[in-house]
């Protein structure tokens, strides 16, 4: 069994999950969370990251490997984990026949909260999350932001160790994804809770994770805080198009000092530069010289997008999802644009 | 960091009355579907009942017999004579349906008998509410929590056992209203018998299709299991017809349907005079079959609700 450092909330080694004998959704992961940090699993769709917080929060089971949280192991203590835990799904799982304050309670009612206790906190959680007014309304009139923050409410009645949020800005106007990640920095202040989420949003990898690991085709690809991983990038990213698609100059490209890497796609080149301001002339140079025509130009600062896509690859992806995942994550969507509860 | 053991002394049951109550909120809050689900068993009743009003054969259409070659007319003519005499057909007709039925009334031998068919029909729907919660994610949410795995599904099981017990004092009350003629032995008190009874049956065909819906993500193949099973357990029972008048071949497989225990008990405790070792014998079936069956649910839902 795995050994907890004291300072890890969450210590994952090995983790694996097969589906169907050779669909490899989650390969041989490692990673920890420290006590109080905000981490976030970022990735493409159909990267593995639901499958794995599906695994963490017990619902599903590994194929391989094992997980400590909160100092519980996922398989063999799995109704502690439970119980130290919070979980706010993808999915919008409020009951829509239920008001917003019975399903809260329900919540409280699964964790074995006594009434008189999850009543204060039920209350308290309301306030939170400014549903008091709403909480005798029943959930199918609620906007997609309101049932996201009810959802929230749920996942925090047992006063979770360490909180999981799947995607929890997915499908939400910009408004309410501000409100929804102020409510996150909020839940780390106030309460140092350990709170683990994935996102396909970079910028909100961004602006909410301590540390950030990025997650690939079931692996983890790299790891670190946003900061570091901009770094690592080691420079501006410039690309630039020209006119004829058959050439290849890339080795024009790379003879220009402080380039440090060049990646062709068709007629555009993906640079990897030092100081790029001041590089960028002299690149243009070298490629005029040759006797080619710039159509396009473009220098970006390193931000997370960039990480992501150098680990990720620029592809797009056909998503390899269950009918159940595809159904629940276009119910989702839907509902958050607030089209209809039913 | 230290593990923390949160609420230590939690009841083991925390939480089952909570999710049943959930669903039971989706039926009495919602005044349209309540009202439904007793139409439903009202017009089984109301029309079936009626317009299958055996009795009805002999009385409605007199019959007169055609002179037979070789049989003595005045004979026949002294059956046709009784033939056209209402109070003599009255009496074949009953004497007849009380011989098959054990009561000479039809709709009151099938009103009983739609009370196990209300609980099919209840129970049958607990499949598919699973399936919808594991669609919608609510299932994975109860999952990640401490409650018990038994009480995700026997919750399921208590919500339609409790509508089953509701929707047969309404089916019961108004087979009353309509003409319902109940035997000597009837009390009041047998009624709880007829709940206990229906208690029983649906607590078992509950844990059952729920037991065929556990990995089941497909509303369709839930409603293509409902509609296969729905009126062959139906017509393979006494809850229509009694067994005395089916084939040789029906008669053992009515033995172990279940339905027939709980309409034979039923029967009895609302139409017949009581055969106290029959009642025993329902009895005893009814509750095995709802104590093995909701504990096969139970270890089903400890392996197969997670994924």
């Amino acid at each position: 069994m795995t050994e907890t450092k004291s300072g890890d909330a969450l210590v994952v080694e090995g983790l694996t999950r097969v589906f169907n004998k050779h669909l490899v959704a989650v390969d041989h992961v490692n990673f920890q969370v420290k006590e109080g940090e905000i981490f976030g699993f970022l990735g493409p769709n159909g990267a593995g990251k639901t499958t794995t917080i599906n695994m963490l929060i017990t619902v599903l089971r590994p194929t391989e490997g094992d997980a400590i949280v909160c100092g519980y192991n996922i398989a063999k203590q799995s109704s502690e984990v439970r119980s130290c835990i919070g979980v706010v799904p993808q999915e919008y799982t409020a009951d829509e026949d239920l008001t917003g304050w019975e399903n809260i309670l329900l919540c409280a009612d699964l964790y074995g909260i006594p009434r008189d206790i999850s009543k204060k906190r039920a209350e308290e959680l309301l306030e939170l999350v400014e549903l008091t007014k709403f909480k005798d309304k029943q959930v199918a009139t609620f906007s997609g932001g309101m049932r996201r923050r009810l959802e929230l409410a749920c996942g925090l009645i047992n006063r979770p160790h360490l909180f999981f949020l799947d995607e929890p800005t997915l499908g939400l106007d910009v408004q309410t994804r501000t409100a929804t990640w102020n409510y996150i920095k909020l839940l780390k202040k106030e309460y140092g809770m350990t709170i683990f989420l994935t996102t396909h949003y970079l910028e909100e990898a961004d602006v909410l994770c301590d540390r950030v690991a990025i997650i690939d085709h079931g692996k983890i690809v790299t790891i670190g805080t946003p900061e570091a991983l901009k770094e690592s990038l080691g420079g501006d990213i410039m690309t630039v198009s020209i006119k004829d698609g058959n050439a290849d100059i890339s080795n024009i490209i790379e003879k220009v000092p402080r380039v440090k890497e060049v990646k062709k796609q068709d007629s555009t080149y993906r640079i990897k530069v030092e100081e790029g301001e001041e590089t960028a002339p002299t690149i243009l140079d070298a490629i005029r010289a040759e006797g080619h025509t710039v159509t396009r130009l473009s220098l970006t600062k390193p931000t997370l997008d960039e990480v992501y896509l150098e680990y990720t690859g620029r592809s797009m992806r056909e998503e390899e999802e269950s009918k159940e995942a595809a159904f629940r994550q276009r119910a989702t969507m839907r509902r958050a644009r607030g089209q209809g509860g039913r | 960091m230290k593990p923390r053991n949160q609420q230590n002394s939690r009841n083991p049951l925390h939480g089952l009355w909570s999710l049943t109550n959930r669903e039971l909120k989706k039926w009495y809050k919602n005044p349209y579907l309540l009202a439904l689900s007793i139409i439903q068993p009202l017009i089984w009743m109301g029309l079936f009942g009626r317009t299958m009003d055996i009795g009805a054969i002999f009385t409605k259409n007199p019959i007169q017999i055609p002179s037979i070659p070789g049989v003595d007319p005045s004979a026949i003519a002294g059956i046709n004579a009784a033939l056209s005499n209402p109070t003599f057909l009255k009496n074949v007709s009953d004497t007849m349906m009380a011989k098959t039925f054990g009561t000479s009334d039809y709709f009151s031998f099938m009103s009983v008998g739609i009370v196990s068919f209300v609980t099919l029909f209840t129970t049958m729907f607990s499949g598919m509410s699973i399936v919808w919660d594991r669609r919608l994610g609510f299932l994975n949410k109860a999952l990640s929590t401490p409650v018990a795995r038994g009480s995700i599904l026997m919750s399921k099981v208590f919500n339609a056992v409790i509508r089953s017990i509701i929707q047969a004092a309404i089916v019961l009350g108004f087979a009353f209203v309509l003409g319902l003629q109940v035997g000597a032995d009837f009390t009041p008190l047998n009624l709880l018998g007829v709940f206990a009874a229906v208690f029983l049956i649906g607590m078992g065909l509950s844990s059952i299709f729920i037991a065929i819906a556990i990995r089941s993500t497909r509303i369709e193949t839930q409603m293509a299991v409902m509609n296969l099973l729905n009126l062959p357990l139906l017509f393979t029972s006494n809850a229509l017809m009694p067994t005395s008048v089916m084939p040789d071949w029906l008669q053992p497989i009515t033995k172990i349907n279940p339905i027939t225990y709980a309409t034979d008990a039923t029967r009895q405790l609302v139409l017949y005079p009581i055969n106290m070792q029959q009642l025993l014998v329902d009895f005893a079936f009814l509750g095995a079959f709802a104590a093995i069956f909701s504990t096969v649910g139970i270890l089903l839902s400890w392996r197969y609700l997670s994924r």
